[in-house]
């Protein structure tokens, strides 16, 4: 580990408060003590079991747990993908299934679902045309996003002449496309070797930035909830439960020189004994 | 050029070469053995004989008119089959229980030998050529009914909640998500099913018919006129491999993007 110099930021927690600019933001998504179950009320499953968590705007928040704990439901739901059984969902004052009307949220799936019968402008564009945008416009816009993820040279590809990691991109893109408030991300690097994943993180971070845009980012890695979040709601498997909501205090914007802060493993350590992986207080991270 | 490039080229184009020098030597080698062992031309002419026969007959007309007669019922048979297999494949994809009533009894009347409904079909409709198209739709429903069903159903399911999420209209999913994606597997129904049609008419016309090309064979075995015979298996391949060819045209021309795939 290296010395915490690289910053022109003093290394003291006023500081770091003071970079996430959503700390005093309003609520965008509000989730009251949601339940879901799959199956029948005996011997179903409880995915999740009362789960309440506000979304900031404009905020990166990321969820973290075991597989099963309900975090890909949960963003389902908020989604309008699938409806809960207890508590309500309220994104903007609105339920979700208005909220999906005015297409408010664009998702991102662990894999890209890009037609592969359209090219890759055609593919970001389809949102759009299926909001009914006229053509130039959205012509416009697809070249704009293509630019924002340096994909421009391969406006004219199909799918599979892209990489795993350029196809994310695009898929990204696309979920962009309507402008959305919000971008439900599910899990959508899993998939990925772990040089890409590290560069599209940060793409992913250049394009929060730059669109301001609120982020629900489901992860099962805790190297990148924590170099990428404001916040991380850690979840517990069977019934799914928010174990712990932490703040994310690093400074941003973050580079790969994030790792040489202290903060940086304390925080991964914090995560880590939320999700039960470390022994509490001895420190050691694995 | 470079002299590899020279060389890649010369090889392509013997190889293109080899493909009509292989029928040459088939058509001389037939030729020997009629010669050889001095056949008449009623066991099996010569492929001189069955040129002569074919031409003749092309000129007067003959080949042309059944030639006609049965493409309007291959047409006819098919259109009906691809209509029905796939607005009711995609009701069926689409609607489980549906699924589960029907399947049954669509699976039980293809364990029928459709030749063995024939006569019924001939009892019910009295225009010759519908009852053969009728008869070649029976036998091409099938497979084009099961590929529309498993296309449709090839859809993943995290493309259905994508352009749930777009709040795209039925309509919207239909033609920009459903259609698009079973056609690759729609097609492969097209292609077993536009050979089955062909293969529904001819017999049908064999069996019944007094005119078309399935009744020109008939007729020229009947009549010991075996040169006419191969002129019009010959005519009924060539129609054959161009429908076949077609469909294949068709599918290239609409799945565009598959042939940047290899």
């Amino acid at each position: 580990m290296g010395a915490p110099g690289c910053f022109a930021v003093p290394l003291c927690p006023e500081a770091f408060r003071g970079f996430s600019l959503s700390l005093n933001q309003p609520t965008l998504i509000q989730i009251e003590s949601v339940s879901k179950q799959y199956g029948s009320a005996h011997d179903g499953v409880l995915a999740l079991d009362d789960v309440t968590l506000d979304v900031r705007a404009g905020e990166f928040l990321s969820i973290i747990g075991p597989s099963g704990c309900g975090k890909s439901t949960l963003l389902k739901m908020i989604g309008d993908l699938l409806a809960p059984n207890n508590g309500q969902i309220h994104i903007d004052q609105k339920s979700p299934a208005d909220s999906r009307r005015a297409r408010e949220c664009g998702i991102v799936f662990q894999s890209p679902t890009l037609m592969e019968w359209r090219t890759i402008t055609r593919n970001i564009e389809l949102p759009l045309e299926v909001a009914g945008v006229p053509r130039r416009e959205r012509e416009a816009r697809a070249r704009e996003l293509l630019d924002l993820i340096r994909l421009s040279d391969f406006a004219e590809r199909y799918p599979h002449e892209l990489s795993a990691g350029m196809q994310m991109q695009v898929a990204i893109a696309r979920a962009l496309a309507p402008r959305p408030a919000i971008l439900l991300l599910d899990e959508p690097f899993g998939a990925l070797d772990e040089l890409t994943r590290e560069r599209l993180g940060h793409e992913l971070l250049d394009v929060w930035t730059h669109t301001r845009v609120t982020i629900v980012f489901i992860t099962h890695s805790v190297g990148e909830a924590v170099r990428l979040s404001d916040r991380i709601a850690v979840m517990s498997a069977r019934p799914g439960r928010i174990e712990n909501i932490i703040d994310i205090d690093l400074p941003r914007p973050r580079t790969t020189e994030i790792r040489d802060l202290p903060r940086y493993w304390d925080l991964l350590r914090q995560v880590r004994v939320a999700l039960h992986l470390s022994g509490n207080g001895n420190g050691k991270v694995a | 050029m470079t002299r590899t490039q020279a060389k890649h080229w010369i090889r392509a184009y013997v190889q293109y070469l080899l493909i009509p020098f292989a029928l040459v030597l088939f058509l001389l080698l037939w030729n020997t053995i009629v010669v050889v062992n001095q056949y008449p031309s009623f066991i099996l002419p010569t492929p001189r004989q069955v040129a002569g026969a074919w031409l003749v007959n092309w000129q007067n007309g003959i080949i042309p008119r059944h030639l006609a007669l049965t493409l309007f019922e291959i047409g006819l048979g098919f259109s009906i089959a691809l209509a029905f297999a796939a607005s009711v494949g995609y009701l069926l994809a689409k609607s489980p229980l549906l699924e589960k009533i029907i399947s049954p009894y669509i699976i039980a009347t293809q364990s029928i030998p459709i030749i063995a409904i024939a006569p019924l079909v001939i009892i019910w409709i009295n225009t010759g050529p519908i009852q053969n198209a009728v008869i070649a739709a029976l036998i091409t429903f099938f497979p084009m009914l099961v590929n529309t069903i498993v296309g449709i159903r090839s859809v993943r399911h995290e493309y259905r909640d994508l352009m749930r999420s777009y709040a795209a209209s039925r309509w919207q999913v239909f033609t920009k998500l459903e259609v698009p994606a079973a056609l690759p597997i729609f097609f492969g129904g097209v292609r077993v099913g536009i050979t089955l049609s062909v293969i529904g008419v001819i017999v049908v016309e064999l069996l019944w018919a007094d005119r078309g090309l399935g009744f020109l064979l008939n007729f020229a075995r009947g009549q010991l006129d075996t040169p006419l015979l191969f002129a019009a298996v010959a005519t009924l391949s060539a129609m054959a491999i161009t429908l076949y060819l077609a469909v294949v045209l068709l599918e290239r021309i609409l799945i565009r993007w598959r042939r940047t795939v290899q």
